[in-house]
């Protein structure tokens, strides 16, 4: 961003006819050219084999009808995949199961996220233990969480059911008066939460929210961090109170790191494929697009159509970079 | 890595001492220098030796397995070639037998086998298969595949009824035509599973009750035992299976709709079939399980979660593979208390009994430099000498009838020859050899459906009826 700033002055000279890089440069700038270019190229050829070029074959082979490990011929189809994608209802309800989780779970990361990074900013005794407990579920690998969570939503033998069905119901009825009045809100059967479809996406965001709260804690709180102390010094002298201290400056000088926080998060859920897997496996309930086109590209070895779908993800996240950086910068004007 | 090093490096030494390419001192010595106890060594030496020589006299107790011996009749003209095989995972509790197989069979024919381990998860195990055959590698000869491969990856398999039709003829028929695709034995018979009936003795004793041979049966036992259980468990459920969206409810979709008569959902001609009446009237009987006498979350389980049910003691049926036997005798409620039959027969003029096959085939690499020591290789372990073997020591079901009846199996196992029944008549084999490739689109398009069918959201005409048309438009292409 920095870069845009300099260079506003010198497009001056541009507009008198003479590009930059037209100019007249001595041997040692251009040897430091050089240079710089030699210094890069590690970077830029790695860039190249891991990123660009998987990135191009995927888009090459969206518009054929490759199968995976087939002898059989393959031919350029067009945009075939990309239609067929369109016109199958699986594919619009995969879309759609990602944009309610990426929306739902990143709204409820942020608000906890930032409720918890509040607490833990402020000075406390233990301090430091709280700031590593709460870190536990992000450092438990998805694949297990997920599992773990599976079970304990589970209508035969999950703990939630226990609780929900017969342990809470119990505890509230001891309670003199209105203990029984209680105890009649909760369910009277085991509720099969992962095999109902109006129940398994809200689960499913339940676990991520769980699990992905921490990582933006830990970020907001990097954010409140390095907001210098004496500016709300300064704000308890002018008699502000703690809920306009909130509003009018942590919000507004938190913004930077909460967007880096929002961009993450938001790439990062739309990809989602991990939880949902586990959880679900390809339940057309659950599906979402990155568990849509691992089932094309393996399952079912269309390597074309599923491309297609990869490129499909990869132009949705593009386009939410771009919103997101445009976003910034109009933070930083 | 250090460890698999290792075992190469002493296997190589074995077999130059076998052919007595190097004295036995000079294999001690080498042995002690590889880090091996002299005793070990001692012991290794003085087993069966020069076994590659006119006198092949097949030994008992090969690597500490009592009953493994090799069959008579193998070539000992293939020295120098190496034949790799790429079978169980690494920490795969039949490892062990395995490589005392391969090390046996070096013994015995003069070839070198090699053991390399495949990729715990099927579908990890076909993906890598896939790219090494996309890539025509023949790093590998010999590779262990699933039941419903032999359609995928006939196109890298070398003809196996060429040499080997003799052994094909011994195997179950049902199994063998499942391995052969347009008149090609993709892969031999190996071992093999198949979706069966588990039941609790003691609570068909205590509501004075018949194990149940058709699925109506089955419906009214398990309706009066959870009805009678219910009081003191809370719990419990008459009838668990497995209705998650996966390959699993394939399985046992494919046992309701065949015990009912109603086609195997592709014919082996190629016809579509599973829109018919007697599949959807096995459709709505399996409906009308979920939520009464199955849990509600049956739509979600998978092998590992109805097994837990069971075994917990939160069940009194069960449809499994043959495994769960022994993971139920390890628990404490269901205990010397589990009976096994075939799965249930259905309504109608063609009902029978119908148990999905699994298991797991054998079959040579077309890029393979060793081909024919591969075949042997095969020969080796699909012979009834080693398929015996493997029921005794690792519980694993046998593809031939005999061995079903051989002493030492019932001995070590009274439920593996009850099992014989079933393969020789109530076997069904998922039409995967004539799906080919596109088989997995098929079992997908299927199980989805299948799947919304026991949870409500479609009802099972209109569910066959789509089946139908994504079916026929998945093969059509």
């Amino acid at each position: 961003m920095s870069q845009q700033v300099v260079s506003a002055p010198l497009a001056q000279p541009a507009s008198a006819g003479v590009k930059l890089s037209d100019a007249p440069q001595s041997s040692w700038a251009r040897a430091r050219e050089r240079l710089a270019w030699l210094l890069v190229a590690p970077s830029l050829l790695v860039v190249a084999i891991v990123a660009v070029y998987p990135l191009f074959q995927t888009f090459r082979l969206s518009f054929t009808n490759a199968r995976l490990a087939s002898s059989r011929e393959v031919e350029y189809i067009g945009f075939t995949n990309y239609q067929r994608l369109f016109e199958d209802s699986q594919f619009i309800s995969a879309l759609w199961h990602t944009i309610v989780f990426t929306v739902s779970s990143v709204a409820a990361e942020t608000i906890l996220g930032m409720v918890i990074a509040l607490v833990i900013h402020s000075n406390f005794k233990g301090r430091g233990l709280v700031r590593t407990a709460m870190l536990i579920p992000w450092a438990i690998p998805t694949v297990v969480s997920s599992r773990m969570w599976a079970w304990m939503y589970q209508d035969v033998f999950g703990v939630i059911n226990d609780l929900l069905v017969v342990r809470l119901p119990q505890l509230v009825d001891w309670i003199p008066g209105i203990g029984g009045t209680l105890a009649s809100i909760f369910p009277e059967n085991k509720i099969a939460f992962t095999a109902n479809s109006s129940t398994v996406l809200p689960v499913i965001i339940s676990v991520d929210v769980w699990k992905t709260t921490p990582f933006m804690a830990l970020l907001l709180l990097a954010g409140l961090q390095i907001i210098p102390e004496d500016v709300y010094e300064a704000a308890r002298i002018d008699g502000a109170s703690k809920w306009q201290q909130f509003w009018q400056m942590t919000l507004p000088l938190l913004k930077p790191a909460l967007l880096v926080a929002l961009i993450f998060r938001t790439l990062d859920a739309f990809r989602v494929f991990d939880i949902v897997y586990v959880m679900r496996g390809s339940a057309p309930e659950t599906m979402t697009i990155a568990v849509y086109a691992r089932q094309k590209l393996i399952e079912v070895q269309r390597l074309g159509l599923g491309s297609a779908a990869s490129v499909v993800i990869f132009l949705c996240i593009g386009l939410m970079v771009i919103m997101y950086t445009r976003l910034v910068r109009v933070e930083e004007a | 890595m250090q460890a698999k090093d290792e075992t190469k490096a002493v296997g190589r030494l074995m077999s130059e001492y076998m052919r007595g390419r190097i004295s036995r001192r000079e294999m001690v010595r080498r042995g002690v220098a590889l880090g091996i106890s002299s005793s070990a060594l001692a012991m290794l030496a003085g087993s069966p030796r020069r076994a590659f020589a006119q006198d092949s006299t097949p030994t008992a107790g090969a690597g500490g397995f009592r009953t493994l011996v090799a069959p008579a009749g193998l070539r000992t003209d293939l020295q120098g070639q190496t034949v790799r095989a790429m079978l169980t995972d690494p920490s795969n509790p039949d490892r062990a037998w395995q490589e005392a197989a391969l090390a046996l069979f070096s013994q015995t024919t003069g070839a070198t086998a090699e053991f390399v381990a495949g990729e715990t998860s099927a579908t990890d195990r076909l993906a890598a298969y896939n790219q090494q055959f996309a890539g025509q590698s023949g790093d590998i000869d010999v590779y262990q595949i699933d039941v419903i491969w032999p359609g995928i990856l006939a196109e890298h398999a070398i003809d196996l009824k060429e040499s080997l039709s003799d052994l094909a003829g011994q195997h179950f028929e049902a199994i063998v035509a499942n391995n052969t695709v347009d008149e090609k034995l993709v892969g031999m018979p190996w071992y093999t599973d198949a979706g069966l009936l588990f039941y609790r003795t003691d609570l068909l004793e205590k509501y004075s009750l018949q194990p149940p041979t058709t699925w109506d049966e089955l419906t009214t036992t398990a309706q009066t035992i959870q009805d009678g259980e219910r009081a003191a468990n809370p719990d419990f459920y008459g009838f668990v299976f497995q209705g998650n969206v996966y390959e699993g409810l394939t399985c046992n979709g494919l046992e309701w709709q065949y015990s009912y008569g109603g086609g195997t959902i592709v014919e082996p001609d190629g016809t579509v079939s599973v829109n018919n009446e007697q599949a959807i009237a096995s459709f709505e009987r399996a409906k009308s399980w979920v939520g009464t006498i199955a849990p509600q979350g049956v739509t979600t389980y998978q092998e590992p979660d109805s097994l837990n049910v069971f075994t917990a003691g939160n069940a009194a049926f069960l449809r499994n593979w043959p495994y769960a036997y022994a993971t139920s005798q390890e628990s404490a409620a269901t205990e010397g208390k589990v009976g096994v039959s075939p799965l249930p027969k259905g309504n109608g003029p063609d009902a029978r009994h119908a148990d999905t096959l699994g298991g797991w085939q054998l079959m040579v690499s077309q890029y393979s430099q060793n081909q024919e020591a591969g075949i042997e290789l095969v020969k080796f372990l699909c012979s009834p000498e080693l398929q015996l073997s493997f029921a005794v020591e690792r519980s694993h079901l046998p593809t031939i009838a005999s061995v079903y009846d051989a002493p030492e199996v019932a001995e070590a196992s009274e439920f593996i020859p009850r099992l014989k029944e079933v393969f020789q008549g109530g076997a069904v084999a998922r039409p995967s050899s004539v799906t080919g490739e596109l088989y997995n689109e098929v079992s997908i398009a299927y199980h989805t459906l299948l799947n919304q069918v026991l949870t409500g959201q479609k009802d099972a005409a209109g569910a066959a009826q789509e089946m139908e048309d994504q079916i026929s438009s998945i093969i059509e292409e």
